[in-house]
Protein backbone atom coordinates (compact mmCIF):
# COMPACT_ATOMS: atom_id res chain seq x y z
CA UNK A 1 0.00 0.00 0.00
CA UNK A 2 1.64 3.14 -0.85
CA UNK A 3 0.87 5.65 1.44
CA UNK A 4 1.22 9.31 0.51
CA UNK A 5 0.80 10.91 3.49
CA UNK A 6 3.17 8.44 5.44
CA UNK A 7 5.49 9.76 2.42
CA UNK A 8 5.37 13.13 2.95
CA UNK A 9 6.47 12.91 6.61
CA UNK A 10 9.90 11.85 5.19
CA UNK A 11 10.37 15.35 3.78
CA UNK A 12 10.84 18.34 6.54
CA UNK A 13 10.11 20.87 4.32
CA UNK A 14 6.32 19.86 3.86
CA UNK A 15 5.78 21.01 7.65
CA UNK A 16 6.42 24.43 6.72
CA UNK A 17 3.69 26.55 4.94
CA UNK A 18 4.30 29.11 2.08
CA UNK A 19 2.53 32.68 2.09
CA UNK A 20 0.74 31.21 5.08
CA UNK A 21 -0.63 28.48 3.10
CA UNK A 22 0.39 24.38 2.63
CA UNK A 23 3.25 24.04 0.72
CA UNK A 24 1.84 22.83 -2.88
CA UNK A 25 5.03 22.10 -4.12
CA UNK A 26 4.62 21.22 -7.78
CA UNK A 27 8.19 21.86 -9.55
CA UNK A 28 9.95 18.89 -8.92
CA UNK A 29 10.85 18.29 -12.16
CA UNK A 30 13.27 21.54 -11.73
CA UNK A 31 14.81 19.74 -8.56
CA UNK A 32 12.90 17.75 -6.01
CA UNK A 33 12.56 18.29 -2.42
CA UNK A 34 14.53 15.74 -0.14
CA UNK A 35 13.85 13.35 2.56
CA UNK A 36 14.94 13.55 5.93
CA UNK A 37 17.37 10.34 5.53
CA UNK A 38 19.43 12.30 3.30
CA UNK A 39 19.73 15.16 4.79
CA UNK A 40 20.87 12.97 8.01
CA UNK A 41 23.45 11.18 6.19
CA UNK A 42 25.23 13.81 4.94
CA UNK A 43 24.68 15.82 8.12
CA UNK A 44 26.10 12.99 10.09
CA UNK A 45 29.38 12.54 7.60
CA UNK A 46 30.45 16.27 7.76
CA UNK A 47 29.69 15.31 11.62
CA UNK A 48 31.63 11.86 12.21
CA UNK A 49 33.10 10.31 8.81
CA UNK A 50 34.28 13.42 6.97
CA UNK A 51 38.04 12.90 5.20
CA UNK A 52 39.22 12.56 1.53
CA UNK A 53 39.00 9.75 -0.32
CA UNK A 54 41.68 7.85 -1.95
CA UNK A 55 44.46 9.66 0.06
CA UNK A 56 45.52 9.10 3.60
CA UNK A 57 46.06 5.43 5.04
CA UNK A 58 44.15 6.27 7.90
CA UNK A 59 41.19 5.31 9.11
CA UNK A 60 38.97 8.12 8.84
CA UNK A 61 39.69 8.35 4.85
CA UNK A 62 39.44 4.54 4.39
CA UNK A 63 35.87 4.49 6.07
CA UNK A 64 34.68 7.26 3.44
CA UNK A 65 36.53 5.54 0.65
CA UNK A 66 34.32 2.64 1.27
CA UNK A 67 30.96 4.62 1.89
CA UNK A 68 31.86 6.65 -1.68
CA UNK A 69 32.37 3.12 -3.18
CA UNK A 70 29.46 1.98 -1.80
CA UNK A 71 27.48 4.71 -3.11
CA UNK A 72 28.59 3.83 -6.65
CA UNK A 73 27.26 0.41 -6.07
CA UNK A 74 24.00 1.75 -5.54
CA UNK A 75 24.02 3.61 -7.90
CA UNK A 76 24.83 0.45 -9.96
CA UNK A 77 22.04 -1.57 -8.66
CA UNK A 78 19.61 1.71 -9.09
CA UNK A 79 20.13 1.19 -13.30
CA UNK A 80 20.92 -2.07 -12.92
CA UNK A 81 24.69 -1.77 -14.70
CA UNK A 82 27.02 -4.47 -15.32
CA UNK A 83 29.31 -2.95 -12.73
CA UNK A 84 30.36 -0.34 -10.78
CA UNK A 85 33.10 0.44 -13.02
CA UNK A 86 30.37 1.51 -15.20
CA UNK A 87 29.28 4.48 -13.24
CA UNK A 88 31.13 7.89 -13.56
CA UNK A 89 29.89 10.64 -10.82
CA UNK A 90 30.05 14.05 -12.04
CA UNK A 91 28.61 17.05 -11.27
CA UNK A 92 25.63 16.75 -12.67
CA UNK A 93 23.58 15.58 -16.27
CA UNK A 94 24.71 18.43 -18.29
CA UNK A 95 28.41 17.57 -17.09
CA UNK A 96 27.57 14.05 -17.92
CA UNK A 97 26.74 15.37 -21.39
CA UNK A 98 29.07 17.64 -21.76
CA UNK A 99 31.74 14.31 -20.75
CA UNK A 100 30.50 12.63 -23.39
CA UNK A 101 30.35 15.17 -26.06
CA UNK A 102 34.09 16.39 -24.80
CA UNK A 103 35.91 12.88 -24.49
CA UNK A 104 34.04 10.81 -26.70
CA UNK A 105 32.69 12.35 -29.18
CA UNK A 106 35.66 14.68 -29.80
CA UNK A 107 37.60 11.46 -30.89
CA UNK A 108 35.12 9.41 -32.59
CA UNK A 109 32.73 12.13 -34.63
CA UNK A 110 34.35 13.02 -37.98
CA UNK A 111 33.46 15.50 -40.17
CA UNK A 112 30.85 14.34 -42.24
CA UNK A 113 29.65 12.00 -39.66
CA UNK A 114 25.69 12.67 -38.17
CA UNK A 115 24.64 13.16 -34.70
CA UNK A 116 20.81 12.50 -34.09
CA UNK A 117 18.78 14.32 -31.13
CA UNK A 118 14.94 15.28 -30.88
CA UNK A 119 13.08 18.13 -31.23
CA UNK A 120 12.82 17.71 -27.09
CA UNK A 121 15.98 18.05 -26.14
CA UNK A 122 16.70 20.35 -23.14
CA UNK A 123 19.12 22.67 -23.85
CA UNK A 124 21.60 20.51 -21.71
CA UNK A 125 21.23 18.09 -24.39
CA UNK A 126 20.73 19.84 -27.26
CA UNK A 127 23.90 22.92 -27.13
CA UNK A 128 26.83 20.76 -26.38
CA UNK A 129 26.27 18.93 -29.50
CA UNK A 130 26.07 22.26 -31.45
CA UNK A 131 29.06 23.33 -30.05
CA UNK A 132 30.56 20.45 -30.86
CA UNK A 133 29.50 20.33 -34.53
CA UNK A 134 30.70 23.94 -34.82
CA UNK A 135 34.42 22.51 -34.08
CA UNK A 136 34.05 18.93 -35.94
CA UNK A 137 32.04 19.81 -39.00
CA UNK A 138 29.50 17.27 -38.35
CA UNK A 139 25.69 17.24 -39.51
CA UNK A 140 23.03 17.67 -36.03
CA UNK A 141 19.82 16.38 -37.08
CA UNK A 142 16.55 16.53 -35.33
CA UNK A 143 13.83 14.37 -35.58
CA UNK A 144 10.76 15.69 -34.74
CA UNK A 145 7.70 15.72 -32.05
CA UNK A 146 4.02 15.32 -33.11
CA UNK A 147 1.97 18.36 -31.95
CA UNK A 148 0.37 16.21 -28.87
CA UNK A 149 4.33 15.71 -27.69
CA UNK A 150 4.51 12.19 -28.93
CA UNK A 151 7.67 10.74 -30.60
CA UNK A 152 7.60 10.49 -34.55
CA UNK A 153 8.98 7.49 -35.02
CA UNK A 154 8.99 7.79 -38.69
CA UNK A 155 10.54 10.97 -38.78
CA UNK A 156 13.11 9.55 -36.48
CA UNK A 157 13.91 6.57 -38.92
CA UNK A 158 13.91 8.68 -41.69
CA UNK A 159 16.48 10.95 -40.07
CA UNK A 160 18.64 8.21 -39.04
CA UNK A 161 21.54 6.81 -41.63
CA UNK A 162 24.55 4.83 -41.96
CA UNK A 163 26.15 8.39 -41.22
CA UNK A 164 24.84 8.91 -37.60
CA UNK A 165 27.41 7.95 -35.19
CA UNK A 166 25.38 8.95 -31.90
CA UNK A 167 21.76 9.50 -31.06
CA UNK A 168 21.09 11.61 -28.20
CA UNK A 169 17.75 11.37 -26.91
CA UNK A 170 15.70 12.18 -24.14
CA UNK A 171 14.28 9.32 -21.97
CA UNK A 172 11.14 11.47 -20.88
CA UNK A 173 10.61 15.63 -22.26
CA UNK A 174 10.89 17.77 -19.18
CA UNK A 175 8.31 20.24 -20.92
CA UNK A 176 5.81 17.76 -22.43
CA UNK A 177 5.89 14.56 -20.28
CA UNK A 178 6.11 12.57 -23.09
CA UNK A 179 7.74 9.17 -22.41
CA UNK A 180 9.70 8.34 -25.45
CA UNK A 181 9.69 4.50 -26.93
CA UNK A 182 13.30 3.96 -26.15
CA UNK A 183 13.64 0.57 -26.77
CA UNK A 184 12.61 0.82 -29.99
CA UNK A 185 14.86 4.00 -30.28
CA UNK A 186 17.87 1.95 -29.31
CA UNK A 187 17.42 -0.77 -31.28
CA UNK A 188 16.90 1.13 -34.38
CA UNK A 189 20.15 3.60 -33.65
CA UNK A 190 22.39 -0.24 -33.17
CA UNK A 191 20.73 -1.82 -36.01
CA UNK A 192 22.05 1.31 -38.01
CA UNK A 193 25.28 1.23 -36.05
CA UNK A 194 24.81 4.64 -33.91
CA UNK A 195 25.92 4.65 -30.10
CA UNK A 196 23.10 5.98 -28.22
CA UNK A 197 23.26 8.61 -25.01
CA UNK A 198 19.94 8.66 -22.89
CA UNK A 199 19.07 11.80 -21.10
CA UNK A 200 17.22 10.19 -18.55
CA UNK A 201 17.10 13.38 -16.01
CA UNK A 202 13.38 12.86 -15.43
CA UNK A 203 12.97 9.55 -16.78
CA UNK A 204 15.09 8.07 -13.47
CA UNK A 205 12.60 9.67 -11.27
CA UNK A 206 9.46 8.17 -12.52
CA UNK A 207 10.13 5.03 -13.80
CA UNK A 208 12.49 2.09 -13.10
CA UNK A 209 15.85 2.70 -14.98
CA UNK A 210 17.90 -0.92 -16.31
CA UNK A 211 20.71 -0.23 -18.99
CA UNK A 212 20.91 -3.63 -19.91
CA UNK A 213 17.32 -4.10 -20.57
CA UNK A 214 17.92 -0.89 -22.76
CA UNK A 215 21.10 -1.76 -23.76
CA UNK A 216 21.58 2.05 -24.09
CA UNK A 217 25.79 3.15 -24.25
CA UNK A 218 25.43 5.93 -22.41
CA UNK A 219 23.00 7.39 -19.32
CA UNK A 220 23.17 10.56 -17.78
CA UNK A 221 21.21 11.97 -14.72
CA UNK A 222 21.52 14.63 -11.79
CA UNK A 223 21.06 13.86 -8.06
CA UNK A 224 18.86 16.44 -7.05
CA UNK A 225 15.91 15.60 -9.29
CA UNK A 226 16.14 12.34 -7.79
CA UNK A 227 15.87 13.62 -4.31
CA UNK A 228 19.12 13.51 -3.73
CA UNK A 229 21.78 16.58 -2.84
CA UNK A 230 23.03 19.20 -5.59
CA UNK A 231 26.12 19.58 -7.57
CA UNK A 232 26.19 15.12 -8.17
CA UNK A 233 25.60 13.75 -11.30
CA UNK A 234 25.85 10.10 -13.04
CA UNK A 235 26.81 9.16 -16.11
CA UNK A 236 26.73 5.68 -16.98
CA UNK A 237 28.29 4.18 -19.98
CA UNK A 238 29.06 0.88 -20.98
CA UNK A 239 32.90 -0.49 -20.18
CA UNK A 240 34.38 -1.37 -23.47
CA UNK A 241 33.64 2.12 -24.33
CA UNK A 242 34.24 4.35 -21.49
CA UNK A 243 37.66 2.44 -21.26
CA UNK A 244 37.85 3.62 -25.06
CA UNK A 245 37.42 6.76 -24.28
CA UNK A 246 40.89 10.05 -23.54
CA UNK A 247 40.13 11.74 -20.14
CA UNK A 248 37.47 15.12 -19.99
CA UNK A 249 39.24 16.87 -17.35
CA UNK A 250 42.84 16.32 -15.88
CA UNK A 251 44.48 16.05 -12.03
CA UNK A 252 44.70 14.79 -9.11
CA UNK A 253 42.99 10.66 -8.89
CA UNK A 254 42.95 10.27 -12.59
CA UNK A 255 46.22 9.08 -13.01
CA UNK A 256 48.84 5.87 -13.01
CA UNK A 257 52.23 6.91 -13.70
CA UNK A 258 53.29 10.39 -13.69
CA UNK A 259 56.65 12.10 -14.81
CA UNK A 260 57.61 15.34 -15.00
CA UNK A 261 57.66 14.44 -18.75
CA UNK A 262 54.53 12.31 -19.60
CA UNK A 263 51.40 10.68 -17.94
CA UNK A 264 49.21 7.26 -18.46
CA UNK A 265 46.04 7.69 -17.23
CA UNK A 266 43.59 5.67 -14.72
CA UNK A 267 41.24 3.02 -16.07
CA UNK A 268 37.50 4.47 -15.66
CA UNK A 269 35.69 5.56 -13.39
CA UNK A 270 38.53 7.01 -11.85
CA UNK A 271 39.39 8.57 -15.51
CA UNK A 272 36.70 10.88 -15.82
CA UNK A 273 36.47 11.51 -12.08
CA UNK A 274 39.63 14.43 -12.13
CA UNK A 275 40.39 16.01 -8.48
CA UNK A 276 38.51 15.80 -5.05
CA UNK A 277 34.88 14.19 -6.13
CA UNK A 278 31.63 16.00 -4.26
CA UNK A 279 32.25 13.11 -1.63
CA UNK A 280 29.34 13.31 0.46
CA UNK A 281 27.10 14.45 -2.20
CA UNK A 282 27.58 11.00 -3.56
CA UNK A 283 26.83 9.83 -0.81
CA UNK A 284 23.99 11.51 -0.12
CA UNK A 285 22.60 10.40 -3.34
CA UNK A 286 23.26 6.51 -2.81
CA UNK A 287 20.84 7.02 0.37
CA UNK A 288 18.28 8.91 -1.81
CA UNK A 289 18.45 6.14 -4.22
CA UNK A 290 18.28 3.53 -1.61
CA UNK A 291 15.16 4.90 -0.43
CA UNK A 292 13.31 5.15 -3.72
CA UNK A 293 14.36 1.16 -3.77
CA UNK A 294 12.99 0.67 -0.88
CA UNK A 295 9.52 1.96 -1.73
CA UNK A 296 9.54 0.42 -5.08
CA UNK A 297 10.47 1.97 -8.31
CA UNK A 298 7.12 0.58 -9.75
CA UNK A 299 5.43 1.85 -6.61
CA UNK A 300 6.27 5.17 -7.54
CA UNK A 301 5.14 4.64 -10.95
CA UNK A 302 1.72 3.38 -10.32
CA UNK A 303 1.09 6.26 -7.72
CA UNK A 304 2.34 8.89 -9.91
CA UNK A 305 0.30 7.51 -13.04
CA UNK A 306 -3.05 7.18 -10.88
CA UNK A 307 -2.09 10.80 -9.96
CA UNK A 308 -1.55 11.85 -13.65
CA UNK A 309 -4.58 10.66 -14.87
CA UNK A 310 -6.51 12.61 -12.33
CA UNK A 311 -5.10 15.81 -12.98
CA UNK A 312 -5.49 15.30 -16.52
CA UNK A 313 -9.16 14.92 -16.03
CA UNK A 314 -9.28 17.61 -13.69
CA UNK A 315 -7.26 20.28 -16.20
CA UNK A 316 -9.81 19.01 -18.82
CA UNK A 317 -12.66 20.74 -17.40
CA UNK A 318 -10.76 24.34 -16.35
CA UNK A 319 -12.11 26.19 -19.30
CA UNK A 320 -9.63 27.84 -21.68
CA UNK A 321 -6.78 25.81 -20.34
CA UNK A 322 -4.34 24.23 -23.18
CA UNK A 323 -2.47 21.29 -22.37
CA UNK A 324 1.29 21.20 -24.11
CA UNK A 325 2.07 17.91 -24.48
CA UNK A 326 -0.67 15.51 -24.30
CA UNK A 327 0.97 12.32 -25.78
CA UNK A 328 -0.57 8.74 -24.41
CA UNK A 329 1.01 7.25 -21.06
CA UNK A 330 2.90 10.58 -20.79
CA UNK A 331 4.05 10.56 -17.00
CA UNK A 332 3.75 13.49 -14.20
CA UNK A 333 4.86 16.84 -16.39
CA UNK A 334 2.52 18.85 -17.51
CA UNK A 335 2.70 22.39 -19.17
CA UNK A 336 -0.13 24.29 -20.06
CA UNK A 337 -1.53 28.49 -21.06
CA UNK A 338 -4.00 29.53 -19.79
CA UNK A 339 -6.27 31.89 -22.41
CA UNK A 340 -5.72 35.44 -21.11
CA UNK A 341 -3.59 35.16 -18.49
CA UNK A 342 0.18 35.10 -19.23
CA UNK A 343 2.04 32.60 -17.51
CA UNK A 344 4.41 35.25 -15.51
CA UNK A 345 1.15 36.06 -13.85
CA UNK A 346 -0.60 32.92 -13.52
CA UNK A 347 3.03 32.15 -11.52
CA UNK A 348 2.31 35.24 -9.60
CA UNK A 349 -1.18 34.48 -8.24
CA UNK A 350 -0.01 30.80 -7.89
CA UNK A 351 2.90 31.58 -5.73
CA UNK A 352 0.13 33.64 -3.16
CA UNK A 353 -1.82 30.46 -3.14
CA UNK A 354 1.23 28.54 -2.11
CA UNK A 355 1.88 26.59 -5.33
CA UNK A 356 4.98 26.57 -6.75
CA UNK A 357 5.20 26.10 -10.41
CA UNK A 358 7.55 26.79 -13.30
CA UNK A 359 7.16 29.73 -16.21
CA UNK A 360 9.63 30.01 -19.04
CA UNK A 361 10.91 27.83 -21.82
CA UNK A 362 12.08 24.84 -19.27
CA UNK A 363 15.70 25.17 -20.65
CA UNK A 364 13.71 23.90 -23.78
CA UNK A 365 13.38 27.25 -25.62
CA UNK A 366 13.00 25.90 -29.13
CA UNK A 367 10.92 23.14 -27.75
CA UNK A 368 8.26 25.73 -26.67
CA UNK A 369 8.73 27.85 -29.55
CA UNK A 370 7.86 24.82 -31.61
CA UNK A 371 5.05 23.90 -29.53
CA UNK A 372 3.65 27.74 -30.21
CA UNK A 373 4.24 29.01 -27.17
CA UNK A 374 7.29 31.33 -26.02
CA UNK A 375 6.49 30.66 -22.69
CA UNK A 376 4.65 27.98 -20.62
CA UNK A 377 3.53 26.75 -17.31
CA UNK A 378 4.54 23.98 -15.81
CA UNK A 379 3.38 21.61 -13.00
CA UNK A 380 5.60 18.35 -12.20
CA UNK A 381 5.08 15.47 -9.72
CA UNK A 382 7.18 13.76 -7.27
CA UNK A 383 6.61 10.84 -5.22
CA UNK A 384 5.02 13.09 -2.39
CA UNK A 385 2.24 14.43 -4.26
CA UNK A 386 -1.56 13.77 -3.73
CA UNK A 387 -4.89 14.94 -5.15
CA UNK A 388 -5.19 17.62 -2.67
CA UNK A 389 -2.63 18.90 -4.28
CA UNK A 390 -3.97 18.86 -7.75
CA UNK A 391 -6.83 20.47 -6.21
CA UNK A 392 -5.16 23.42 -4.67
CA UNK A 393 -3.81 24.06 -8.06
CA UNK A 394 -6.70 23.44 -9.93
CA UNK A 395 -8.80 26.17 -7.48
CA UNK A 396 -5.43 28.81 -7.64
CA UNK A 397 -5.65 28.59 -11.27
CA UNK A 398 -9.74 28.87 -10.98
CA UNK A 399 -8.97 31.65 -8.79
CA UNK A 400 -6.04 33.58 -11.10
CA UNK A 401 -8.66 33.69 -14.10
CA UNK A 402 -11.02 35.49 -12.17
CA UNK A 403 -7.91 38.57 -11.90
CA UNK A 404 -7.83 38.75 -15.94
CA UNK B 1 -0.17 60.96 -9.34
CA UNK B 2 2.91 61.07 -7.23
CA UNK B 3 4.73 58.27 -5.65
CA UNK B 4 3.44 59.22 -2.40
CA UNK B 5 -0.34 59.42 -3.68
CA UNK B 6 0.54 55.85 -4.90
CA UNK B 7 1.66 54.22 -1.76
CA UNK B 8 -1.50 55.72 0.13
CA UNK B 9 -3.93 54.34 -2.48
CA UNK B 10 -1.75 50.50 -1.66
CA UNK B 11 -2.04 51.22 1.57
CA UNK B 12 -5.83 50.92 1.56
CA UNK B 13 -5.53 47.66 0.07
CA UNK B 14 -5.12 44.87 3.06
CA UNK B 15 -5.21 41.78 1.19
CA UNK B 16 -2.71 40.46 -1.91
CA UNK B 17 -6.20 39.68 -4.19
CA UNK B 18 -6.47 43.88 -4.65
CA UNK B 19 -2.84 44.89 -4.22
CA UNK B 20 -2.83 42.66 -7.62
CA UNK B 21 -5.94 43.66 -8.87
CA UNK B 22 -4.52 47.39 -7.99
CA UNK B 23 -1.11 46.75 -9.86
CA UNK B 24 -3.20 45.18 -13.01
CA UNK B 25 -5.31 47.98 -13.44
CA UNK B 26 -2.65 50.55 -13.39
CA UNK B 27 -0.74 48.32 -15.84
CA UNK B 28 -3.78 48.97 -18.06
CA UNK B 29 -3.98 52.60 -17.86
CA UNK B 30 -0.64 52.71 -19.21
CA UNK B 31 0.00 54.52 -22.45
CA UNK B 32 0.19 51.93 -24.87
CA UNK B 33 3.59 51.36 -26.50
CA UNK B 34 4.08 51.97 -30.06
CA UNK B 35 4.75 48.41 -31.89
CA UNK B 36 7.47 49.41 -33.81
CA UNK B 37 9.72 49.54 -29.69
CA UNK B 38 8.49 45.90 -29.03
CA UNK B 39 11.96 44.96 -30.75
CA UNK B 40 15.24 43.34 -29.36
CA UNK B 41 17.50 46.71 -28.58
CA UNK B 42 14.52 47.81 -26.43
CA UNK B 43 13.94 44.51 -24.47
CA UNK B 44 14.90 44.50 -20.90
CA UNK B 45 16.67 40.64 -21.00
CA UNK B 46 16.49 38.19 -17.48
CA UNK B 47 12.63 38.02 -17.84
CA UNK B 48 10.16 35.46 -17.63
CA UNK B 49 8.04 38.05 -19.59
CA UNK B 50 8.41 40.16 -22.21
CA UNK B 51 9.40 43.57 -20.78
CA UNK B 52 10.33 46.44 -23.06
CA UNK B 53 12.21 49.96 -21.67
CA UNK B 54 12.40 52.80 -24.34
CA UNK B 55 14.56 55.98 -22.88
CA UNK B 56 14.55 59.58 -24.16
CA UNK B 57 15.68 63.03 -23.30
CA UNK B 58 14.42 66.40 -22.89
CA UNK B 59 16.78 68.56 -21.63
CA UNK B 60 18.56 67.13 -18.71
CA UNK B 61 15.26 64.68 -17.88
CA UNK B 62 14.95 61.37 -18.63
CA UNK B 63 11.60 60.02 -20.04
CA UNK B 64 10.69 55.95 -20.16
CA UNK B 65 8.15 54.06 -21.92
CA UNK B 66 7.46 50.82 -20.95
CA UNK B 67 5.43 47.35 -21.51
CA UNK B 68 4.73 43.91 -20.69
CA UNK B 69 3.23 41.07 -22.29
CA UNK B 70 2.24 40.19 -18.78
CA UNK B 71 -0.57 41.84 -16.91
CA UNK B 72 0.82 41.74 -13.62
CA UNK B 73 4.26 42.51 -14.76
CA UNK B 74 3.10 45.76 -16.61
CA UNK B 75 1.39 46.69 -13.20
CA UNK B 76 4.77 46.74 -11.63
CA UNK B 77 6.52 48.60 -14.71
CA UNK B 78 4.02 51.34 -14.26
CA UNK B 79 5.24 52.07 -10.80
CA UNK B 80 8.66 51.55 -11.83
CA UNK B 81 8.21 54.61 -14.23
CA UNK B 82 6.44 56.80 -11.45
CA UNK B 83 9.10 56.51 -9.59
CA UNK B 84 11.98 57.16 -11.93
CA UNK B 85 10.27 59.42 -15.43
CA UNK B 86 11.31 62.78 -15.46
CA UNK B 87 14.16 62.97 -13.32
CA UNK B 88 17.73 64.30 -13.75
CA UNK B 89 20.45 61.13 -13.82
CA UNK B 90 21.61 62.43 -10.31
CA UNK B 91 18.11 62.57 -9.36
CA UNK B 92 17.37 58.67 -10.39
CA UNK B 93 20.92 57.56 -9.20
CA UNK B 94 19.50 58.74 -5.53
CA UNK B 95 16.20 57.06 -5.44
CA UNK B 96 15.98 54.48 -2.82
CA UNK B 97 13.54 52.17 -4.93
CA UNK B 98 13.63 49.33 -2.57
CA UNK B 99 12.51 51.78 0.62
CA UNK B 100 9.42 52.63 -2.15
CA UNK B 101 8.46 48.92 -3.47
CA UNK B 102 8.99 47.78 0.70
CA UNK B 103 6.79 50.67 1.15
CA UNK B 104 4.07 49.67 -1.46
CA UNK B 105 4.16 46.12 0.26
CA UNK B 106 5.35 44.80 -2.84
CA UNK B 107 9.25 44.34 -2.28
CA UNK B 108 9.71 40.48 -3.14
CA UNK B 109 9.34 41.62 -6.74
CA UNK B 110 12.21 43.68 -6.73
CA UNK B 111 14.60 40.56 -5.96
CA UNK B 112 17.47 39.91 -8.37
CA UNK B 113 15.79 36.23 -8.03
CA UNK B 114 12.72 36.82 -8.72
CA UNK B 115 13.43 36.90 -12.57
CA UNK B 116 10.11 39.16 -13.33
CA UNK B 117 12.32 41.89 -15.34
CA UNK B 118 11.61 44.14 -12.44
CA UNK B 119 15.42 44.35 -11.02
CA UNK B 120 16.76 44.12 -14.70
CA UNK B 121 14.84 47.32 -15.32
CA UNK B 122 16.20 49.25 -12.38
CA UNK B 123 19.25 48.38 -13.05
CA UNK B 124 18.96 49.44 -17.37
CA UNK B 125 17.28 52.56 -16.14
CA UNK B 126 20.50 53.60 -13.74
CA UNK B 127 22.52 52.40 -16.82
CA UNK B 128 20.58 55.17 -19.02
CA UNK B 129 20.99 57.77 -16.73
CA UNK B 130 24.60 56.85 -16.91
CA UNK B 131 25.05 56.99 -20.61
CA UNK B 132 22.26 59.40 -21.47
C1 LIG C 1 15.52 16.44 -19.47
C2 LIG C 1 16.60 17.19 -18.75
N1 LIG C 1 17.87 17.10 -19.18
C3 LIG C 1 18.87 17.73 -18.56
C4 LIG C 1 18.65 18.54 -17.47
C5 LIG C 1 19.81 19.23 -16.84
O1 LIG C 1 19.98 18.84 -15.53
P1 LIG C 1 21.03 19.57 -14.59
O2 LIG C 1 20.70 21.01 -14.64
O3 LIG C 1 20.80 18.98 -13.25
O4 LIG C 1 22.38 19.26 -15.12
C6 LIG C 1 17.35 18.68 -17.01
C7 LIG C 1 17.07 19.56 -15.86
O5 LIG C 1 16.29 20.49 -15.91
C8 LIG C 1 16.30 17.99 -17.65
O6 LIG C 1 15.03 18.09 -17.24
Amino acid sequence: MYDVNKIREDFPIFALSINGKPNTFLDSAASAQKPKIVIDKMNDMYLHEYANVHRGSYLLSEEITLAFEQARETVQKFVNASSSSEIVFTRSATESINLVAASWGRKFIKSGDEVLISEAEHHANLVPWQVLRDEIGFKLNICRVNDDGSFDMEDFRKKLSSKTKLVAITGMSNVLGTIFPLKQIISLAHAGGAKILVDACQLAVHQNIDVKDLDCDFLAFSGHKTYGPTGIGILYGKYELLDSMPPYQCGGDMVDIVTYEHTTFDVPPARFEAGTPAIVEAIGLAEALKYLMQIGQDNITNHENELTAYTLEQFSQIKGLHQVGTAQGKGGVFSFVVDDIHPQDLAFILDKEGVAVRVGHHCAAPLVKRMGHSSVARASLGLYNTKEDIDILVKAINKAKTFF
Amino acid sequence: MTIDELIENFAFLDTWEDKYRYLIELGEKMPPLPESYKTAPWQVKGCQSQVWLVPSKEEDRLHFLGDSDAAIVKGLISIVLLIYDNKSPSEIKAVAVDDIFAKIGLKEHLSPSRRNGLEAMVAKIRQYADIL
